[in-house]
């Protein structure tokens, strides 16, 4: 556990804004071009700060949503009441500067010889660093068998959804649609309960691991759910977005 | 330097800057922020211990809840960067619980349900500074803040007030606990921005 910390003092580094890339209609996938990025792990975040011209700043944190050795890209959804989530999903372009500081966190991380299987849980946004775990595996060569399930309102809000089309192998996509379906949806059409839980998840005699990522109330609900199910409190990752604020 | 991000403004009010440390902004929700499931302990389970004095103490919840409590409004800080004002809790004194027990130790480890911990210096548990808390807002804490009792020590960032506190290890070193162990900083003072190892 120790090894994993992060060692030396994190210092902010300058950022420019490479190809940004518009998932939905809310979010934007940016790449970050970092010249000294020490390099990442799945599952890690980075803080962003900006700075306005009168030198006002703001710092907040967002998942890293690429694997580790690709270039530093972040996913970042809009919320309204938001200071910086508005500016990079609508304002900023490459070219623009902004600071990083990373990475951060070494709980919630897969590696090759974390092992699985691997159920992921998503809820909205909370499928960043699952994207990320799912290809460093890929990357890696892992066969570790993959259940990704994953929560989004409509199906306008699919973050990755031309990457979810086509899984590699070995993993599957089990998604649900919980405000609205189109007509021909044949995926989940309601919250994630016990029921959707028993139906996809691993069996607890396959030692899964699952990580669980999304907002407060789906985290609070599939964790426990998994708990339900028999899964070692121990085997659930969990990462959970408070209510306001990226 | 920082680098000017173009079309980057200000859209918050400015956060009264003797009140919330630098790098913090203000919310009015109360986020959640837990490594794992939330566990859920029966009272009639539940104790409290500390152990690594001359002899270990230990409390029922019966126990633990006739001693003396305090009420108190705080401003809580979270390494997040949110910070909530004026939140008010109902707890009892880390002087009270620490006077039960003989100790020269100079620190703390928490541990909590669900495997938590995190250091702290024994001085930071005394003087008024923390508490065992398990009301807020004048309700019993709710299991997914860290009831049944969470430790609450307002002026070090949050993750330091341990959710779901079972009790404390007194020791002669610091080692650190969870999230120190992850990278996060050995002390956490948020007004001097101590937020990852190193700071």
């Amino acid at each position: 556990m120790a090894g994993t910390a992060v060692r030396g003092r994190l210092t902010w580094q300058t950022a420019t804004v490479g190809p940004v890339t518009d998932e939905t209609p809310t979010v934007r996938t940016l790449r970050l071009e970092v010249p000294d990025w020490p390099g990442h792990r799945a599952g890690q975040h980075v803080d962003i700060r900006l700075t306005a011209d009168d030198g006002y700043q703001a710092e907040r944190a967002y998942s890293i949503a690429s694997a580790p050795g690709e270039p530093l890209t972040i996913t970042v959804e809009r919320l309204d009441d938001g200071e910086v989530s508005p500016y990079l999903t609508e304002e900023a372009q490459p070219g623009d500067q902004l600071e990083v500081r990373g990475p951060i966190g070494g709980y919630f991380v897969w590696e090759a010889e974390s092992g699985g299987p691997l159920l992921l849980a998503a809820g909205g946004s909370g499928v960043v660093p699952l994207r990320a775990i799912v290809r460093h595996r890929s990357q890696v060569g892992s066969s570790v068998p993959v259940k990704l399930l994953y929560s989004s309102r409509s199906f306008q809000d699919v973050i990755y959804s031309s990457e979810l089309d086509f899984p590699p192998d070995g993993v599957e996509v089990i998604q649900t649609l919980t405000r609205s379906q189109p007509p021909s949806w044949h995926g989940y059409a309601r919250r994630v309960d016990r029921q959707m839980l028993a139906e996809v998840a691993w069996p607890t005699a396959d030692r899964p691991l699952a990580y669980v990522c999304g907002p407060t109330s789906f985290v609070e609900s599939v964790a426990a759910g998994l708990v339900g199910l028999g899964y070692p409190a121990e085997r659930v990752k969990t990462e959970r977005f408070g209510a306001t604020g990226q | 330097m920082s680098p000017v991000s173009r079309g980057f403004r200000r859209k918050r009010e400015a956060a009264p800057a003797d009140r919330v440390p630098p790098g913090q902004y203000v919310t009015r929700d109360f986020p959640v922020l837990s490594a794992g499931p939330t566990p859920h302990t029966a009272l009639d389970r539940w104790s409290f211990s500390i152990t690594g004095g001359r002899e270990p103490k230990s409390w029922t919840w019966d126990e633990f809840r006739a001693l003396p409590t305090e009420t108190l409004t705080r401003d809580i800080h979270c390494v997040t960067r949110w910070s909530k004002l004026d939140t008010s809790w109902q707890g009892v004194s880390l002087d009270v619980l620490l006077a039960a027990v003989e100790y020269e130790s100079r620190y703390a480890l928490a541990f909590s349900d669900g495997g938590y911990t995190t250091n702290l210096p024994v001085a930071d548990l005394l003087g008024g500074k923390a508490w065992v808390a398990f009301n807020f807002e004048g309700s019993p804490l709710g299991a997914e803040h860290g009831g049944p009792a969470r430790l609450l020590v307002p002026h070090l960032y949050f993750w330091k007030s341990a959710k779901w506190v079972r009790g404390l290890r007194l020791r002669d070193t610091d080692e650190p606990g969870f999230w120190e162990n992850y990278g996060y900083h050995i002390y956490g003072d948020p007004w001097r921005e101590q937020r990852y190892a190193g700071d």
